[in-house]
C-alpha cells in the first residue's frame, strides 16, 4: 500500500514537472530556456512512466515503461543535441537568441 | 529467386533499405546522388513486393526477431498502410529526381542522406504496430525534417527550423504522455490489443485528448497551424515538396489509424469537433493562401486548407467520406509536390517567387506551369483529376448522411483554391512591370514536376484500383460505417 501511494507521488510529481514543461516553453523567449523547458517536459513523462510501472509491495515492476523510457532518453538526447546545434548557428547567422 | 518464398519480410526491407542508403551516402558523399537514386528504386521496388505480397495473401503481421507482442516490435500493413508506402514511393522517387538538378555539391553531401533518413522514419511509421513505435518514428520523421529545412541555411530559415522544431518536440511529448496513460490503462501498446481493451472512462477520455492534440500540432490543423507556413516555404523546394506531401500525412496517418482502430467508439462528439477544425482550416487556409504575394508561401497555406478536408471526413464518417479522404490525401501529396517543384522550378529561374513579377513564365517555362496548372487542377478539385474523386465522394457521403453544410464548405474550399490557382496563372501569363535576369532550369527538375502533376491526374482514373487496394484488411471496418 504504500508502496503504490508513493508510486503514485512520483507520478504527480510526473504531471506537475510536463505542465512545469509547457509554461516555460510557452513564457520564456529564450531558446536555451525553451530547449530546457523541453527536457523537464520529457522527465515529466518518463516519472510518469516509471511510477505507474509499480504492481505493488514485493512484485516485480513491469519492465516494459522501463524500456520505453530508455528509448525516450536516446530520443531526447539527440532532439537536444539538435536543438542546440540549430540555436547556435541561429545566434551565429542571426546574432538573435530567441526567435521572432 | 526471393519473390518464389510465400512470406518474404519485404516490410522489413522496405524501412532498411531507405536506412542502408542513408549511411552509405553519409560515408561515400561523392557518390553520393547515384547511390541514393539506387537506393530510391530498390525502395520502390521492395514497396511493389509487399504491395504484390498483401493483394495476394491480404494483410501482413511480422514480429522482428520472432519476439512478438507484446515484448517485441511487430510491424502490420494492411492495405491502409500499402496506400501511404505507395504514394511515398511515387513522390520520393519524383523529389529524388527533381533533388539531383537542383542542390549543389556542398549542400547534397547532406540532403542525400538526410532524406532517406526520413524516408526509413516515415516507412517505418507506416508499418508500425503499436503506438510506442509510432512515438519513436515521428521523432524521428520529425528530426529529420527539421535538419532538411535547415539545410537552406540563413536566419530566416534557421528560425522557421528551430520553431519546427520546438513544436514537433511539443507535439511527440504531448502524444507520449497519452501513451504512457493508456498503456496503464491496458497493459499493452499493441493497436490490435488496444482496440480491444480501451474502455470509455476519464483516463481514456485523457489519453484520447492527449494523444489528439500532440498529433494535430504535428499535423497543422487550424488553429494549430502556425509554424507551417514558415517552415514549409523557408525549406529548400525538394524539402517543401517532401514536408507538404509527405511529412505532415505520417502525424495524420496516425491520427486516423487510432481513431478508427481506437478512439472513434469513445464517442462521436470529439470528431464532430475535428472536423468543424477541418472546416474553418479549409476556409482560413484558403482565404491566407489568396492574401499571399510570395508563390511559396501561397503553396503552404493551400496545404493547410487541404489538410482541413482530411478532418471534415471524421465529422461526415461512413465508408464514402474515408474513401473520400484517403483519396484526397493521395491526390494532395502527388499535386502537392508537383507545385512546390513548381515554385522552386520558378525560384530558380528567376531568382525570386513574388507573384506579381512572375513576368511570362508561362511562355519562358511552359512544362513547369503546365505542371502547376495540372497539379492546380487536383488541388480545386476540377474533373478528371484525383482531387475531383475525393471531393466528389467526400460531397457524396454529406449529403447522403443530409449533413448538408459541409457541402458549402466543399463548395467554398473550392472556390477559394480556383481563386488563389488562377491568380497564380494569371500573372505568369502577364508581362511584370519589372523584368528580371534568368537562369535555365535543368530538364529534369521541370520533368519531375510535371510527371508528379500528371500523376495526380491520372488518380482521376484509377477509382476502381485504389478503392480495391485500401480496402484489403478493411481498415474501414463497417463498425465505423456511422
Amino acid at each position: 500500500m504504500i508502496v503504490a501511494s508513493s508510486a503514485n507521488l512520483y507520478a504527480l510529481v510526473g504531471v506537475v514537472l510536463f505542465a512545469l514543461g509547457i509554461y516555460a516553453l510557452i513564457l520564456h523567449a529564450h531558446l536555451m530556456r525553451k530547449i530546457l523547458a523541453i527536457n523537464v517536459m520529457g522527465s515529466g513523462v518518463f516519472l510518469v512512466l516509471v511510477a505507474l510501472a509499480v504492481k505493488g509491495q514485493g512484485i516485480p515492476p513491469d519492465p516494459i515503461p522501463h524500456a520505453m523510457v530508455i528509448t525516450g532518453i536516446v530520443v531526447a538526447i539527440s532532439a537536444t543535441a539538435l536543438a542546440l546545434a540549430l540555436m547556435l548557428r541561429l545566434q551565429l547567422e542571426s546574432g538573435r537568441d530567441s526567435l521572432p | 529467386m526471393i519473390f518464389l518464398v510465400p512470406d518474404f519480410p519485404w516490410e522489413i526491407i522496405v524501412v532498411a533499405l531507405p536506412l542502408a542508403g542513408a549511411l552509405v551516402c553519409f560515408l561515400w558523399p561523392r557518390h553520393a546522388s547515384l547511390l541514393a537514386l539506387i537506393a530510391a528504386l530498390g525502395v520502390a521496388g521492395a514497396v511493389s513486393g509487399l504491395g504484390w505480397e498483401i493483394t495476394t495473401h491480404g494483410p501482413q503481421r511480422y514480429a522482428i526477431g520472432g519476439w512478438g507482442a507484446p515484448l517485441g516490435i511487430d510491424l502490420y500493413s494492411d492495405g491502409l498502410s500499402l496506400s501511404m508506402l505507395a504514394i511515398s514511393a511515387l513522390v520520393g522517387l519524383g523529389v529524388s529526381i527533381y533533388a539531383c538538378g537542383y542542390f549543389d555539391s556542398q549542400k547534397a553531401r547532406h540532403f542525400w542522406p538526410l532524406w532517406l533518413f526520413l524516408w526509413a522514419a516515415l516507412n517505418a511509421l507506416f508499418v508500425a504496430a503499436d503506438i510506442f513505435n509510432l512515438y519513436v518514428t515521428l521523432e524521428l520523421l520529425g528530426l529529420a525534417a527539421v535538419a532538411l529545412v535547415a539545410l537552406a541555411g540563413g536566419a530566416e530559415a534557421l528560425g522557421a527550423a528551430m520553431r519546427y522544431l520546438l513544436v514537433s518536440l511539443l507535439g511527440s511529448l504531448i502524444y507520449l504522455f497519452g501513451v504512457a496513460l493508456l498503456y496503464h490503462g491496458s497493459g499493452s501498446v499493441d493497436i490490435m490489443i488496444l482496440a480491444q481493451r480501451v474502455e470509455s472512462g476519464p483516463a481514456a477520455w485523457t489519453a484520447m485528448g492527449l494523444m489528439s492534440a500532440g498529433l494535430l500540432l504535428k499535423t497543422a490543423l487550424f488553429p494549430l497551424h502556425f509554424w507551417l507556413p514558415p517552415a514549409h516555404a523557408s525549406a529548400p523546394a525538394p524539402v517543401s515538396a517532401l514536408l507538404s506531401a509527405l511529412v505532415v500525412k505520417g502525424s495524420f496517418y496516425i491520427f486516423l489509424r487510432l481513431w478508427l482502430e481506437i478512439f472513434m467508439d469513445l464517442g462521436a462528439s470529439p470528431g464532430q469537433l475535428v472536423g468543424i477544425l477541418g472546416a474553418a482550416a479549409v476556409l482560413w487556409g484558403g482565404i491566407q493562401a489568396l492574401r499571399q504575394t510570395r508563390l511559396k508561401m501561397l503553396i503552404a497555406y493551400s496545404t493547410i486548407s487541404q489538410l482541413g478536408y482530411l478532418f471534415m471526413a471524421f465529422a461526415i464518417t461512413g465508408i464514402t467520406a474515408w474513401t473520400g479522404m484517403l483519396y484526397l490525401l493521395l491526390s494532395h501529396a502527388l499535386a502537392k509536390a508537383a507545385m512546390f517543384m513548381a515554385a522552386g522550378n520558378i525560384l530558380h529561374f528567376g531568382g525570386h517567387d513574388r507573384i506579381a513579377e512572375l513576368d511570362r513564365v508561362a511562355q519562358r517555362l511552359p512544362l513547369t506551369l503546365a505542371a502547376f496548372s495540372l497539379a492546380g487542377i487536383s488541388i480545386i478539385g476540377l474533373p478528371p483529376s484525383g482531387g475531383f474523386i475525393a471531393k466528389w465522394l467526400l460531397l457524396e457521403a454529406a449529403l447522403d448522411s443530409e449533413q448538408w453544410w459541409w457541402v458549402v464548405v466543399l463548395m467554398l474550399g473550392g472556390l477559394l483554391a480556383a481563386g488563389y490557382i488562377f491568380k497564380v496563372i494569371g500573372h505568369a501569363f502577364t508581362q511584370a512591370d519589372l523584368s528580371h535576369e534568368a537562369r535555365a532550369v535543368p530538364a529534369n527538375m521541370e520533368w519531375a514536376a510535371l510527371t508528379l502533376a500528371c500523376a495526380a491526374i491520372l488518380l482521376g482514373f484509377l477509382v476502381p484500383a485504389v478503392t480495391l487496394l485500401i480496402d484489403i484488411g478493411s481498415p474501414f471496418d463497417a463498425r465505423y460505417a456511422g
